[in-house]
């Protein structure tokens, strides 16, 4: 059911309205192998988002060739599911009926897939909201609702683009906790974007570290502290403290980080 | 101090609008005699109220004219409207041929073209419709274009995202996202109609509120006069409250909730 994500040679060239050309991706070679969880970290403006718009089947590379699964991308692939900075939830919808609209574009039947929702929903501790609207949700519980929405999919890729970057800091912390959960149980391919250095370390088996204009790999590092994860065990960990300062490091001496 | 404050938010803030609506009216039917103006300067509400009832059958059978020219221009205005409003929204060069346009000719006053209206269309009840269609007309297409590109393109991506036709991304998203300004364009229209309607029946007409209002006024009757506008309002409000009961029905609103 995990997908295997191979990206060789990518590059993205955007033209301006004036006409001019800006390199947002420069030859990007990145293999995922399935259910390996990959944070790509970086400044704004690196070419992640990118990256992830392109794997979404958003768009065209310019060069090269992404691979799901040995077949090449040509559009948006079934068995990817995108979660978004902002929720995007529809508020004109329930959250029950906003977590069912991928099965409605993809017309399977609502009823076989309307206890799963249910059973997401519990997992992330919103079981009691599946009949409210968007509107009644504070910002991190819109942002499971999302989650659920990505997952009902049962998506063999899961790309998160900044999924926690709008939410406070104790809602991230603890949003971050659940995803790691809910993932240890499903065991999916995952491309998480973010610019939060610690957020990266903590979840991923990889972090990528991207620099600015035009987009390239910096850094490929293997993160292989044990699962499951804690926020005060991984904060003492030498191998959590030491990715960070390699990470710290390049976006210094990259001159994204003032040194200190 | 609480207390008060919800003594004024439960008893005062509800009856408010009334209030001052029977006061202004207890005003001018006192004022009346006691400045000793005339029925036909100036009638009483109690008059106006009266004449309505004993002429109710006459003003209804004009009521209804009027309320047909109005709903016939309205209906026209949205069935031709909303397909223009979309073919601006998805084809450019239509956008840059006709949106300018309408925007240019959303500053003619419409009502001036009326004696035109009558000279091609007639004295019947097609030049009152085509004045109501065209005054409504505008701003249900613009603020449906509106309405339509304000769509967040996110939203757009993630539907996208999980492999939605460009149908069913309008369909699940465009346009209930665009259904809150549709509706905003739907009232300004309905309450334009109704005058489009109107003049047309001021500038030429055999029926309706309008020239039953110019009739009463060649003759002096300044009550019957008042009476046609109360029907005339009544109708604007009766099909105001129609349309906020379909947006009722089919917007849900961000902000209901909250």
């Amino acid at each position: 059911m995990t997908v295997r994500v191979a990206i060789a040679g990518v590059s993205k060239i955007y033209e301006t309205r004036e006409g001019d050309d800006i390199h947002a991706l420069d030859n990007i070679d990145l293999t995922i192998t399935p259910g390996e969880f990959v944070a790509i970290v970086g400044p704004s403006g690196c070419g992640k988002s990118t990256l992830l718009s392109m794997l979404a089947g958003l768009f065209p590379a310019t060069t090269g060739t992404i691979r799901l699964d040995d077949a090449p991308l040509a559009g948006p692939h079934p068995k990817t599911g995108v979660v978004f900075q902002t929720d995007l939830l529809l508020y004109w919808r329930t959250v029950i009926d906003n977590i069912l609209l991928p099965i409605e574009i993809k017309r399977r039947p609502r009823e076989e897939y309307l206890a799963r929702a249910e059973a997401l929903l519990e997992k992330v501790g919103l079981a009691v909201f599946g009949s409210k609207f968007p509107s009644e949700l504070s910002g991190g519980m819109r942002q499971r609702v999302a989650i659920c929405r990505a997952l009902i999919q049962e998506p063999g890729l899961l790309l998160m683009d900044e999924p926690f970057g709008a939410l406070d800091a104790l809602t991230r912390e603890q949003l971050i906790m659940d995803l790691q959960t809910m993932w240890l149980s499903v065991n999916n391919t995952v491309l998480f974007i973010t610019h939060g250095i610690e957020e990266a370390i903590f979840l991923a088996d990889r972090v990528i570290v991207m620099s600015p204009r035009p987009g390239r790999i910096d850094l490929d590092l293997a993160v292989g502290i044990p699962r499951p994860r804690r926020w005060k065990e991984v904060h003492e960990n030498p191998q959590f403290l030491a990715a960070m300062r390699k990470v710290r490091e390049i976006f210094e001496a990259k001159g994204v980080l003032a040194a200190s | 101090m609480a207390k008060r404050r919800s003594f004024t938010k439960r008893w005062l803030e509800p009856i408010a609008a009334p209030a001052l609506a029977l006061a202004v009216l207890a005003v001018w039917q006192a004022a009346v005699p006691i400045f000793e103006v005339s029925e036909f300067v100036l009638p009483t509400p109690w008059q106006i109220a009266r004449r309505i009832v004993v002429d109710f059958p006459l003003l209804l059978e004009h009521a209804w004219i009027t309320l047909f020219e109005v709903l016939a221009g309205f209906i026209a205005a949205i069935v031709i409207g909303i397909p223009v409003a979309l073919a601006i929204f998805y084809s450019r060069p239509f956008e840059r041929a006709v949106y300018p346009l309408l925007i240019a000719l959303q500053t003619v006053p419409k009502v001036v073209l009326a004696p035109l209206l009558v000279l091609y269309l007639g004295y019947g009840w097609a030049p009152k419709i085509f004045l109501a269609f065209l005054i409504s007309f505008f701003p249900i297409v613009i603020s449906t274009v509106v309405g339509l590109q304000a769509l967040e393109p996110n939203m757009v991506s993630l539907v996208r995202s999980m492999g939605a036709s460009e149908l069913q991304t309008f369909w699940k998203i465009r346009l209930p996202a665009a259904m809150p300004n549709v509706f905003g364009g739907l009232k300004v229209g309905i309450a334009l109609a109704v005058i489009g309607a109107v003049i047309g029946e001021y500038v030429a007409a055999e029926k309706g509120l309008g020239y039953l209002q110019l009739q009463a006024n060649a003759k002096f009757d300044t009550t019957l006069n008042f009476a046609s506008v109360v029907m005339v309002s009544l109708v604007g409000v009766v099909l105001y409250f129609a349309v906020m009961y379909f947006e009722g029905r089919l917007v849900y609103r961000r902000e209901a909730a909250k």
